[in-house]
């Protein structure tokens, strides 16, 4: 008797279990839907007061080119700054520490406006580094973008590759996600693809990550429709 | 002052790369020759992370001069100085050496798997603004290359570019 009894409410309260699975992962789906729907089109609130934004800065090349973006972007409405470089790369945010310097210098006065932030992230995977031991290493970038992400809280990201900026990209929408901040990601390709993608581009692209993703080469765009072509950084 | 303004310099660059076969190359008697022809001076060669080491040579005897260094931090001062630029296909150093409109020697390193590099530097030779060779074909490169055909580079501008990002985020335009 009581084995029964028992199976009709071990099967309701499995059934409960498994229809909440359902309704909580639709749930997710369709705010992931609404996610991807949102992201790339234009924001519709008028912006008029300044956005924290994220600066990735991809070392060597990538660099310079995103330091050419900065150059002719308007201070006072992408502030305040963080630049993020990876840990291995020395000079990148010396570069960005030379421009935020002659920026104070040009405006003396707005001196203690200028709040930029340097730090330096977990590169994912080095060069040459064996498969098996960057499951580990992305582990810790990961962890460490999550952290990076919590601390800034950007509202805009700017990013040009290489891999650097992925797990931070990744951590900024599960964040849109699950609403926990919403940031327009921005990707420019390296001028060095003139044919196709980097692998970061693809990724960006092909998960609809990036709100907008600028390539340099008109003959690049044709390839990615999605993508935008207004010339060249460099 | 008479002998510095003769000096013409051909600078070579591998940036933070190990090119071993460009050096060899710049150093083969047929390209110095090649180079000496073309009424260069001087050859000022950058190794980067390289191990060969070219023979250095004074060249006030009716021959090429030949000069070395690992790595400098003033590379640019080298490439304005220099009366043609010859480097391998990173982007860094081929913008640096477009923006000072020096003549200039791509060559490709074929050592390296997947070098989408090479990509960049068959584009911009296809629109003149640079040669571009491996180091097997830098001695005929040299040999058949003629400066004034090449077309100045004009720098890109990011401007439209922040335009649009600022359009996205809502800001009007100025």
């Amino acid at each position: 008797m009581d084995k029964r009894n028992g199976c009709p409410h071990a099967a309701l309260a499995s059934n409960a279990t498994f229809l909440s699975a359902i309704f909580v992962v639709t749930l997710i789906l369709v705010r992931l839907l609404y996610v991807v729907y949102c992201s790339g089109r234009p924001l519709s609130k008028r912006s008029s007061k300044p956005i924290s934004t994220l600066i990735i800065l991809g070392s060597g090349g990538h660099t310079a080119e995103m330091l050419n973006l900065l150059a002719v972007l308007q201070k006072d409405r992408f502030k305040p700054r963080s630049y993020v470089a990876a840990a291995t790369d020395n000079m990148s945010l010396q570069k960005a520490q030379l421009l935020e310097n002659s920026l104070v210098a040009e405006d003396g006065t707005k001196a203690s406006d200028n709040t930029a932030q340097f730090m330096k992230i977990y590169r994912s995977r080095e060069v040459g580094q064996s498969y098996i031991t960057s499951v580990w290493t992305t582990l810790i970038a990961l962890a460490h973008a999550l952290w990076l992400m919590i601390k800034i809280r950007p509202e805009v990201i700017l990013c040009n590759g290489p891999g650097t900026c992925i797990p931070l990209c990744a951590i900024a929408f599960m964040f849109k996600v699950l609403g926990i901040r919403w940031s327009s990601i921005f990707y420019v390709e390296s001028i060095a693809r003139v044919r196709r993608l980097s692998l970061s581009g693809l990724l960006l692209y092909k998960l609809r990550m990036a709100d907008q993703l600028f390539v340099q080469w008109p003959k690049l765009q044709q390839q990615y429709p999605r993508a935008i072509y207004v010339g060249r950084l460099m | 002052m008479e002998g510095e303004d003769k000096r013409r310099v051909v600078f070579v660059t591998v940036g933070t790369t190990r090119f071993d076969s460009l050096v060899k190359s710049v150093d083969s008697e047929i390209v110095k020759q090649e180079l000496f022809a073309k009424g260069y001076t001087h050859l000022l060669i950058q190794l980067g992370r390289g191990s060969y080491l070219p023979s250095k040579c004074e060249g006030d005897d009716g021959s090429l001069g030949v000069d070395y260094f690992t790595f400098s931090s003033t590379i640019a001062e080298n490439i304005r100085s220099a009366s043609l630029v010859i480097s391998h296909a990173g982007s860094g150093s081929i913008f640096e050496t477009l923006k000072v409109g020096k003549p200039l020697i791509v060559v490709v390193n074929e050592d390296l798997m997947d070098n989408h590099q090479i990509e960049l530097a068959e584009e911009l030779a296809d629109r003149k603004h640079l040669y571009f060779a491996s180091p097997q074909t830098l001695h005929q490169t040299i040999s058949d290359m003629n400066l004034s055909s090449l077309i100045p580079y004009s720098p890109g501008d990011a401007t439209p570019v922040a335009k649009h990002i600022n359009r996205f985020l809502g800001f009007p335009d100025d």
